[in-house]
C-alpha cells in the first residue's frame, strides 16, 4: 500500500513546469505592496460573473411584496382572494398565513409580514409568488387592504414630546436606544477653558445605492433543509438569525453568497424581504427568487440616518483642548436596525481622535414613522467627524492659531491610551496631518484664500483639512470577532483557502491569496479562495468595521504557517536538511541561504501523499484578535489596531450659484502597510468619491415618511466628470499585530470628506455651514444669510 | 401580457431570430429570453448605464429600447465586445488598472469604453473619457481607475 502509479506521481502542474530546472537560484518573490489585479476581475469585466440577478433555479417562482400605502395605520382587513385567483399565481401570503414568524433585525421590533399595524410606507403586508415577476406584480394590485390611520410623527424631537404618537408598545417614550459615555469632568474642563464654542450640526439622509439591487433566492430540499442564495455580508450570524425568525434548526440552513453588486454596510442586517422569500418558497415548495426594482431599493432600503448633533468644545489659550460635550438625536425610523448603534463609532471620534481630557456624550435614537436607519460605510463616523473637525477649525480661529498647528498640538501619538480605553499601538496621525498638509501646501493656501475672501470676484477658492480615527483591527462587539480558515494543498501544490470572510467587491479574496503566497512561496495563480458557502467555510463574524484584511488575513496567515511548518519538516526529513535552512519560493523548495532549488513543492507533496505516511497537507486556524469588549460605560480597547487619515480638500465656490466644485483631495492614510497597492488605491478613490457624494450631491428626500426621490434622476450620485484630482499617500506604520503590518482601510477614505469640505467652503467664503449636503441651493442660501441657522 | 412579435437581428456577430412581447425591453430580451446576463439592470430608466449596449454603432441603454426595435439591426453586448481584439485589450486594461471592484457597473463601462474608443480614433484624453462615461454610474471605484483603464486601452499598441 501507499505506492502510487508512477504516472500520477510524476504529473507536473503547469506552474511547476515553468519553475526553473534545477539546480538553479530561485529569487524570493514577494507580492506584498505590489499592484495585484483582483482575482475576480477578468470574469467581471467579461460579463461572465453570475450575480444573484443572473441566477435562476429550475422551477423557480418570482416573489413580490405588497407594502403599506399608509405611514402609520392599523390593518383592519386584508383580502387576497382576487390575487389568489389570478392565473400564474402560486401563493399569496399575509401574516395570517405564516404559522410562525418572529421579530427580526437588530432591535427585534418588527415581523417580516406585519400583522395588525404598519409604521412606515415600507412595511410589508403581503407577498406573492408567481410564474413571472409581471404576474406577481399584477397580483399585488388585486390585494385589498383596509386601514385605519393612526397619528404619525416624522421628527425625532417631536417624537420625544409628551403626548407624541407611540410607535411601539413597551416603548412609551419612543426611545429605541440611548448611549451615555464620559471620561474626566466636564465642569472642570470648562473652568479651565479660555474659549468655549457650541454649535448644532444637522446631517441628512443618504442611502447606499449599490449598483446591484437587493435580492435573494430561497430553495428548500425535500427534507426541509433550506439553501439561501443571499447577498449578506454576515452569513454566519444571519444563519442563526434566520433560524430564529423561521423557527428552524440553524443546522438546516445553508447560505451561499453569489458575488454581490456592492455592500457598503447595507447587507449587515436581515431585512423582511429575505424571510418573506423563504415563506413563499416553503408555501409553494418551489425555489423563489425575489429581487428589488431600483425604485424599491431607494424607497425601502436602510439609510444613513439624519442626526442632530449639538457639540460644545473648549480649549486653553495655549491651544490645548479641554473638553468636549455632545448630545445627538438620531431619527431611528420606524424600526431598529444597525443605524441605532452608530453612536458607538461617533463616540470614538468625539473621545479619542484628539486628546480631550474631559468628555461627555449622550445619544438618543428615537422612533419615528420615517424609513429606518441601517449601517453604512463609516458607521456614524462621517457624521461625528463633520462636527468635530468643523469645531477644530472654529477653535483654532478663536485662538488665533493655524488650523494645522492646532491639530498637531492635540493629535494622538503612538502609545496613547485614551480616556475611552483605546490603545494606539501604531499611530501615524501626525505624519498623516503633515503629509496631507505638506503635499497640498495647505498653510500657505489657507492664509492666501482667507485673505482673498474680502476681494471681489464670483469664484472663491478654499482649502480645508480634516482627519479621522477608525477601527483598523476589527471591532469586538460580538462575543467573538474572529475568523476561521481551512487550507489545503493538493498534489500539484495548488492551495485552496477556505475563509469565513466574504468578498463584497473590496478585494479581500485577492489580499488573502497574496498573504498565503507570502507564507507558502507559491505563485498567485496557485491559490484559490473559497469564501461564499456556510457549509464549507469556517465561521467569521462578517464583513464590517474594515476588519476583513486584518482578521481574515491573520487567520489565513495562521493556517498557511501551519502548512508551511508541515511542509518544511517533511522536506527537511526527505532531503536530510535542517528545516530552518530551507525556504519555499516560486513553488520550489530551496536552500534558504542562496536560493538554490532543491525540488518542486508539488513533488514533495506527492511523495508525502503517496508514501507509507499517506499524508495530505490540510490545516485550520482560527484567529481572534487581542482586543477587548467594552465595559458598560463603553470603555475598552475594542480594536486590535486603529487607522488614521488626514485629508485636505480644495474647493471652488461659485458665490452666485452656490455651486461647490471639489477640485483636489490630498489624502494621507495610515494603513499600517500597503498589501495590494492597486486594491488599496481603489478603496481610497472610491471612498473619497462616496464622501464627495455625501458632502455635495446626495440626499434622500423624505417627506412625511415617504421617499420622494427614489431614482438616480433625482438622487444624484457623483459622475465621472465631477471627481476631484486625488493625491494619495500611504503612511506605513507597520502595525505589530496586523497581517504583514497592515490595518483596515475600507471605511476610512469616505469619513473626513464632508468635514474637510465644510472647512474649505469656510476658508473660501467666510461662511460656515452646519448642515449637509452642500448642494447649490443650500450653499446659495447660506451665503445669502451669512451662515446657516444654528 | 402583450402580444408577441418575431424579430431578427445580428447579435454579437451572429444572426438571431426570437419571439418577444411587444412591450419587452431589449434589456429583458437579452437577459431573460436570450440568456445573455452580462448586460445589467440597475435602474431601468436610462440613468445608470449598467445596461449599455451598442446598436448599429451607437451606444444605447438597453432598458430604454423596446426589444422589437432591434429588428434588422446589429446589436453588440459585453459578451460580444470581449470577443474582439479591442475588447480583449479593454478587459485586460480594466483588470490590470484595478477598474473593477464589485463589477456590477463594469460590463456597461466596457461597452461604453469600446464605443468611445471606436468613435475617437485614438485621440482620447482623460477629460473626454470622463465625459464619455458620464452616463455610467459606479458606486465603488470613484472612476479614477476606470478612466486609467480606458486611457490605457485607447493607446494603440505599438
Ligand atoms: S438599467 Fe438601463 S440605464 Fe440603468
Ligand atoms: S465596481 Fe461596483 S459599481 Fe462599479
Amino acid at each position: 500500500m501507499g505506492i502510487a502509479p508512477e504516472a500520477q506521481v510524476e504529473t507536473v502542474a503547469p506552474h511547476e513546469a515553468r519553475a526553473p530546472s534545477s539546480p538553479k537560484q530561485v529569487a524570493k518573490d514577494s507580492l506584498i505592496g505590489k499592484r495585484i489585479a483582483k482575482l475576480d476581475a477578468p470574469d467581471k469585466a467579461s460579463g461572465k460573473t453570475r450575480y444573484i440577478h443572473d441566477m435562476d433555479l429550475p422551477g423557480q417562482l418570482y416573489g413580490k411584496i405588497l407594502r403599506s400605502s399608509r405611514v402609520h395605520a392599523r390593518i383592519v382587513r386584508i383580502d387576497t382572494s382576487r390575487a389568489r385567483r389570478l392565473p400564474g399565481v402560486h401563493a399569496v401570503i399575509t401574516a395570517a398565513d405564516v404559522p410562525y414568524q418572529r421579530p427580526l433585525g437588530v432591535g427585534k421590533d418588527h415581523l417580516p409580514l406585519k400583522s395588525d399595524r404598519v409604521r412606515s410606507p415600507r412595511d410589508e403586508i403581503a407577498a406573492v409568488a408567481a410564474d413571472s415577476p409581471e404576474i406577481a406584480a399584477a397580483a399585488l394590485k388585486l390585494i385589498e387592504v383596509e386601514y385605519e390611520d393612526l397619528p404619525p410623527v416624522f421628527d425625532a424631537a417631536a417624537a420625544l414630546e409628551p403626548g407624541a404618537p407611540v410607535l411601539h408598545e413597551g416603548k412609551p417614550d419612543n426611545i429605541a436606544m440611548t448611549f451615555d459615555y464620559s471620561h474626566g469632568d466636564i465642569a472642570r474642563g470648562e473652568a479651565e477653558s479660555d474659549v468655549v464654542i457650541e454649535d448644532t450640526f444637522r446631517l441628512h439622509y443618504v442611502t447606499h445605492c449599490c449598483m446591484g439591487v437587493s435580492g435573494v433566492i430561497a430553495d428548500f430540499d425535500a427534507s426541509g433543509s433550506l439553501t439561501l442564495y443571499s447577498q449578506t455580508q454576515v452569513p454566519f450570524l444571519h444563519k442563526r438569525e434566520f433560524a430564529e425568525v423561521l423557527g428552524i434548526d440553524p443546522g438546516r440552513i445553508r447560505i451561499i453568497q453569489p458575488p454581490i453588486g456592492g455592500g457598503f454596510g447595507s447587507k449587515l442586517d436581515i431585512y423582511p424581504f429575505e424571510p418573506i422569500a423563504i415563506f413563499l418558497a416553503r408555501a409553494t415548495k418551489r425555489p423563489v427568487k425575489l429581487v428589488y426594482t431600483r425604485e424599491e431599493e431607494f424607497a425601502v432600503s436602510p439609510t444613513r440616518q439624519p442626526v442632530v448633533l449639538r457639540l460644545r468644545s473648549g480649549a486653553k489659550k495655549d491651544g490645548t483642548l479641554t473638553f468636549r460635550e455632545v448630545e445627538t438625536l438620531h431619527d431611528n425610523g420606524a424600526y431598529t436596525s444597525w443605524g441605532a448603534t452608530t453612536p458607538f463609532v461617533i463616540m470614538q471620534t468625539i473621545s479619542s481622535l484628539y486628546r480631550v481630557p474631559h468628555c461627555k456624550y449622550h445619544t438618543s435614537a428615537v422612533y419615528t414613522n420615517n424609513p429606518y436607519a441601517g449601517s453604512f460605510r463609516g458607521y456614524g463616523n462621517l457624521q461625528g467627524t463633520f462636527a468635530v473637525e468643523s469645531h477644530m477649525d472654529k477653535l483654532a480661529e478663536a485662538l488665533g492659531m493655524d488650523p494645522l498647528e492646532f491639530r498637531l498640538q492635540n493629535a494622538q501619538e503612538p502609545g496613547e491610551v485614551t480616556g475611552q480605553g483605546m490603545h494606539f499601538k501604531s499611530c501615524g496621525f501626525k505624519d498623516c496631518l503633515r503629509t496631507a498638509a505638506g503635499r497640498s501646501d495647505f498653510q500657505r493656501k489657507h492664509r492666501e484664500y482667507r485673505a482673498a475672501q474680502a476681494k471681489s470676484g464670483r469664484y472663491k477658492r478654499g482649502v480645508g483639512i480634516a482627519s479621522m480615527l477608525h477601527v483598523g483591527g476589527g471591532a469586538k462587539i460580538y462575543p467573538s470577532d474572529g475568523c476561521g480558515t481551512i487550507l489545503k494543498i493538493d498534489d500539484f501544490a495548488h492551495v485552496t483557502v477556505m475563509t469565513g470572510a466574504s468578498e463584497i467587491g473590496q478585494g479581500s479574496e485577492t489580499v488573502i491569496a497574496q498573504l498565503v503566497c507570502e507564507e507558502l512561496g507559491v505563485p498567485l495563480d496557485a491559490v484559490t479562495v473559497v469564501n461564499n458557502d456556510t457549509d464549507i467555510t469556517p465561521w467569521d463574524v462578517g464583513v464590517h468595521a474594515s476588519r476583513t484584511t486584518f482578521i481574515a488575513g491573520n487567520s489565513a496567515i495562521g493556517a498557511a504557517r501551519k502548512a508551511r511548518e508541515k511542509v518544511m519538516a517533511a522536506a527537511a526529513k526527505a532531503i536530510g536538511y535542517d528545516a530552518a535552512a530551507l525556504d519555499l519560493r516560486q513553488g520550489m523548495i530551496v536552500r534558504a541561504a542562496d536560493g538554490e532549488s532543491i525540488m518542486p513543492l508539488a513533488k514533495l507533496l506527492r511523495s508525502l501523499h503517496f508514501s507509507d505516511k499517506a499524508e495530505l497537507v490540510m490545516t485550520t486556524h482560527y484567529y481572534e484578535p487581542p482586543s477587548q469588549h467594552q465595559d458598560k460605560g463603553f470603555k475598552g480597547d475594542v480594536s486590535a489596531a486603529y487607522a488614521w487619515a488626514s485629508q485636505v480638500i480644495e474647493v471652488e465656490v461659485d458665490t452666485e450659484t452656490g455651486i461647490v466644485r471639489m477640485r483636489n483631495v490630498w489624502g494621507a492614510h495610515d494603513v499600517g502597510r500597503v498589501l495590494n497597492r492597486l486594491g488599496i488605491e481603489g478603496q481610497v478613490e472610491g471612498g473619497v468619491v462616496m464622501g464627495q457624494g455625501y458632502a455635495l450631491t446626495e440626499e434622500l428626500i423624505v417627506e412625511r415618511g415617504v421617499t420622494r426621490n427614489p431614482a438616480f434622476r433625482d438622487y444624484k450620485l457623483v459622475t465621472a466628470p465631477e471627481i476631484p484630482e486625488m493625491d494619495i499617500t500611504f503612511i506605513e506604520t507597520m502595525d505589530g499585530e496586523g497581517p504583514q503590518g497592515a490595518k483596515g482601510v475600507g471605511e476610512a477614505p469616505a469619513i473626513c470628506i464632508a468635514a474637510a469640505t465644510a472647512n474649505a467652503i469656510y476658508n473660501a467664503t467666510g461662511v460656515r455651514i452646519y448642515r449637509l449636503p452642500f448642494t447649490p441651493e443650500n450653499v446659495y442660501r447660506a451665503l445669502r444669510e451669512g451662515g446657516s441657522k444654528k | 401580457m402583450s402580444a408577441k412579435v418575431e424579430i431578427g437581428f445580428n447579435l454579437n456577430g451572429a444572426q438571431r431570430t426570437v419571439e418577444v412581447p411587444r412591450e419587452m425591453s431589449t434589456l429583458d430580451m437579452l437577459r431573460e429570453v436570450i440568456g445573455l446576463t452580462g448586460t445589467k439592470y440597475a435602474c431601468g430608466e436610462g440613468e445608470c448605464g449598467a445596461c449599455t449596449i451598442i446598436v448599429d454603432g451607437r451606444s444605447v441603454n438597453a432598458c430604454l429600447m423596446f426589444a422589437p426595435d432591434c429588428d434588422g439591426r446589429s446589436v453588440t453586448t459585453v459578451e460580444g465586445v470581449v470577443d474582439t481584439p479591442l475588447g480583449e485589450r479593454l478587459r485586460d486594461a480594466f483588470v490590470q488598472a484595478g477598474a473593477v471592484q464589485c463589477g456590477f457597473c463594469t460590463p456597461g463601462m466596457m461597452v461604453q469604453a469600446k464605443h468611445l474608443i471606436d468613435m475617437h480614433d485614438g485621440k482620447l484624453g482623460r477629460e473626454a473619457i470622463k465625459r464619455g462615461i458620464e452616463g455610467n454610474l459606479c458606486r465603488c471605484t470613484g472612476y479614477v481607475k476606470i478612466v486609467d483603464a480606458i486611457a490605457a486601452a485607447a493607446q494603440p499598441k505599438g
